[in-house]
């Protein structure tokens, strides 16, 4: 009993040092926040389409699984990540919705006039409005949408091809078959 | 030394005044205003992470600071308006964390450490303390033993 007492504190050590392993692996991006709106229904929004007179909105978009990406021309990350939506856009053929997120329109449109545009409609979100209700905290963030209106999986930062191979398409084909 | 000082006390209280909030932000009610400024000091930027949204000069900063008046505005309470950003951000914009069973070991774990640790000194303490009353006294054969080595040793 004595000798296990005197274990108690290479047994805390280990317990804390097995914590600290797991927690601050480089791998682990401490700035990702999990998002609380996993499993919810997404906020409803309305927005004044880009350059087109049909409205970005919720109801319209329900009946089908869809993903939805928060962009903003002044957004670094996002030029990073543009080239991968372009191929999600032509060879998956994933319906992707865009938010331009704080940004004029003109240089929204501007961006998508010289390097493409991935999306099947775009809207507006110039104040951050409907980015502050999805809980976005830095462009480009994407989020899986299912039929419902449920949000299925949120990416922050710019997706990348592991991200899209192992997780994106995958949540599609699952979301799909459902 | 004084000059130092002097310069120390006004950098510090720089930075106590310099507040984000900006004027344009304001609420013209002083009562709503103050308690927009007592609710931004408890959220969390989550831009920077380590300021709170009246202190933080980034963008969603301020987006969030609009939010939170807008809703005073409508006449919401403080706790629904912390409520409402909770809900789009989690609890991670707390600063102060709740109390909730997820964070028990972050409230609870160091006074537990402590109270284990002192618990196990004043067992230490009071073992210690005692052994000595433990060992039975020298027979008198021992005792002539003893004189008999000391005066050995000292002759």
């Amino acid at each position: 009993m004595k000798r296990l007492f005197y274990l108690l504190p290479l047994v805390l050590f280990l317990g804390l040092a097995g914590y600290f392993l797991v927690a601050l692996r480089p791998a682990r991006d401490v700035r990702e926040l999990p998002s609380v709106m996993i499993d919810k229904p997404a906020p409803s929004f309305d927005l004044a389409g880009l350059d087109d007179p049909k409205p970005l909105a919720l109801d319209a978009l329900k009946g089908h699984p869809f993903v939805l990406n928060f962009f903003a021309s002044w957004c670094v990350p996002c030029r990073v990540e543009h080239p991968l939506l372009m191929r999600l856009a032509s060879e998956n053929h994933i319906p992707l919705y865009g938010i331009a997120y704080k940004d004029k329109p003109a240089d929204s449109s501007r961006l998508l006039a010289s390097f493409g545009d991935p999306y099947r409609q775009v809207g507006i979100d110039q104040d951050g409005r409907v980015g502050l209700d999805f809980g976005v905290y830095g462009v480009p963030e994407t989020y899986v949408i299912d039929s419902k209106g449920v949000i299925q999986k949120r990416f922050v930062g710019p997706l990348t091809a592991e991200s899209v191979e192992k997780e994106l398409l995958p949540l599609l084909k699952q979301l799909d078959r459902s | 030394m004084r000059r130092f000082l002097l310069l120390l006390a006004m950098l510090l209280l720089t930075t106590v005044a310099a507040r984000a909030v900006e004027p344009a932000e304001r609420l013209a009610d002083p009562a709503l205003e103050s308690r927009a400024r007592a609710i931004g000091s408890q959220l969390r930027c989550l831009v920077c992470q380590n300021e709170s949204i009246d202190e933080s000069g980034a963008d969603l900063a301020h987006d969030i600071r609009m939010f939170v008046r807008e809703r005073l505005t409508a006449g919401n309470t403080n706790a629904a308006v912390i409520q409402a950003v909770v809900d789009r951000y989690g609890a991670f914009v707390l600063l102060k964390p709740p109390v909730e069973p997820a964070t028990y070991v972050l409230w609870y774990g160091p006074p537990a450490l402590l109270a284990i640790g002192l618990l196990g000194t004043l067992v230490w303490l009071k073992r210690r303390q005692s052994a000595p009353a433990e060992t039975t006294p020298l027979s008198a054969d021992e005792t002539r033993r003893l004189d008999g080595l000391i005066r050995g040793n000292d002759a």
